[in-house]
């Protein structure tokens, strides 16, 4: 154990590449970095020495994965010989869709995922209620198929297969498909 | 500056994380037996941002539950009987019929996303956390609770009376939200916690205007009204969501998986 620990004080930004290598559990065509819940990597001191601290924010708050990501990581970090890794929750800032890295959105699409819209600026500090006016009064939101990229969709229920996700109808290929919900 | 932050009491938790756990174990209820696949899936993924934000408030009152000496949110969940829990009336009634269960979550929701608006301004930076992450999770329950109530409300002739019948019924139980008592005070004059009373007049300007477009008769906001969930005082209901719910742990203490 000591020889393993002794033996690697990788640089963060070794170990963000390392990261960027675990998919996520649920759409495994994206990795954690990209699905932007890995918010920091550091070396800071622990009892036994220096620990490497990886801190994530969860997706939604009752996501299931939740345990498995952390799991993912120290196994890929182990496989680096970084054997004893402090994970750190953190829940503030609330993760959003718009950390999604530009790369996963390329994924998303292509594994046949609509990636979400930007969220509105300030759209965190909106208020529920005034939020929930809004969004039921805007006109829908057009949603390419991420198949055969018509606008011709719709919305067949606001939940998909996961919490993250909605689940649409094209109207052209006939194909469901899944919406990454902007959050 | 420096004097300490104000933390919300352990009572005050377990009303808020107590509301979400019995809300999503009732709608846990409709695991597999949904009216529609879409409609099922929605519930449970309902239930289940409403189990996360349950741990999170459950786990912050286990660390300040000084009678416990740090209950974890396992035991605060398993192995409390009915009477040491803190929810709101409204979220134990039954789920009925789809109408019933469409119209409890429209009512809690309505509320429960002004609640968090007031509790993620928290003076308890633990509170102001939670709640900033849980109120983006049900401003989603709500758009979607408010749009089912529309189209069921004003749909067919059985769907509307459906509807109607169930806002009558649970009605009465919507009171509970905006009744203050001591531990309500406190919280709120030490900035951990909000007024609820504060609440009611958007809630019913909110509900007003969504039940208004369901073609749907909102009751007189004046009725007579239930209270007693957040003191402890519940109705015979719980009791029997409880003994499923902790059925494992009774059976077996301390079992895991
Ligand atoms: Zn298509």
């Amino acid at each position: 154990m000591a020889a393993v620990e002794e033996q690697a004080r990788a640089e963060p930004a070794q170990v963000w590449d390392w990261l960027a290598q675990v998919p996520d559990p649920e759409i495994p065509a994206i990795s954690l970095v990209d699905l932007g819940i890995v918010r920091n990597v550091r070396w800071v001191a622990g009892a036994g020495g220096d620990e490497l601290e990886v801190t994530i924010t969860p997706t939604y708050s009752g996501c299931p994965a939740t345990e498995v990501i952390a799991a993912s990581i120290r196994e890929m970090l182990a496989a680096h010989g970084l054997g004893s890794v402090r994970l750190r929750q953190q829940l503030s800032p609330a993760w959003t869709t718009d950390w999604i890295s530009a790369a996963g959105r390329g994924k998303l699409a292509a594994y046949g995922i609509a990636p979400p819209h930007p969220c509105s600026a300030g759209a965190a500090a909106e208020q529920a209620v005034d939020a929930s006016r809004i969004l039921r009064r805007a006109a829908p939101r057009q949603v390419r198929c991420p198949r055969c990229d018509s606008a011709q969709t719709q919305l067949v229920s606001e939940f998909g297969s996961t919490p993250c996700k909605a689940l649409y109808r094209c109207q052209q290929c006939l194909e469901p498909f899944d919406y990454f919900k902007p959050h | 500056m420096d004097a300490a932050k104000p933390a919300a009491p352990f009572e005050y938790l377990l009303r808020l994380g107590d509301n979400a756990l019995v809300l999503s174990q009732r709608l846990s209820e409709w695991c597999g037996k949904g009216p529609a696949l879409e409609e099922d899936m929605a519930l449970t993924n309902v239930a289940l941002d409403l189990i996360g934000q349950a741990r999170l408030w459950l786990s912050y009152a286990g660390e300040l539950d000084s009678a416990g000496a740090g209950r974890s949110e396992d035991e605060l969940a398993f192995l409390r009987d009915a009477g040491e829990f803190r929810n709101l009336l409204l979220v134990e009634q039954p789920n009925g019929s789809y109408a019933d269960t469409l119209m409890r979550q429209f009512l809690f929701d309505a509320w429960h996303a002004l609640a968090l608006r007031e509790l993620a301004a928290s003076a308890d930076p633990r509170v102001a956390e939670i709640a900033a992450k849980a109120q983006k999770e049900v401003a989603y329950h709500l758009r979607r609770s408010s749009d089912l109530v529309v189209r069921l409300g004003d749909g067919t002739e059985k769907s509307r009376a459906m509807m109607q019948a169930a806002l009558e019924q649970l009605w009465p139980y919507t009171g509970e939200m905006f009744q203050g008592d001591a531990l309500d005070r406190d919280a709120a004059a030490s900035g951990a916690g909000f007024d609820p009373a504060g609440l009611r007049a958007p809630w019913l300007d909110y509900v007003g205007e969504v039940l208004a477009e369901a073609t749907l008769k909102q009751p007189p906001a004046e009725a007579w009204m239930h209270s007693g969930g957040k003191q402890g005082r519940h109705t015979e209901k719980l009791g029997f969501l409880l003994a499923e719910m902790q059925f494992l742990q009774r059976a077996y203490p301390g079992a895991r998986w």
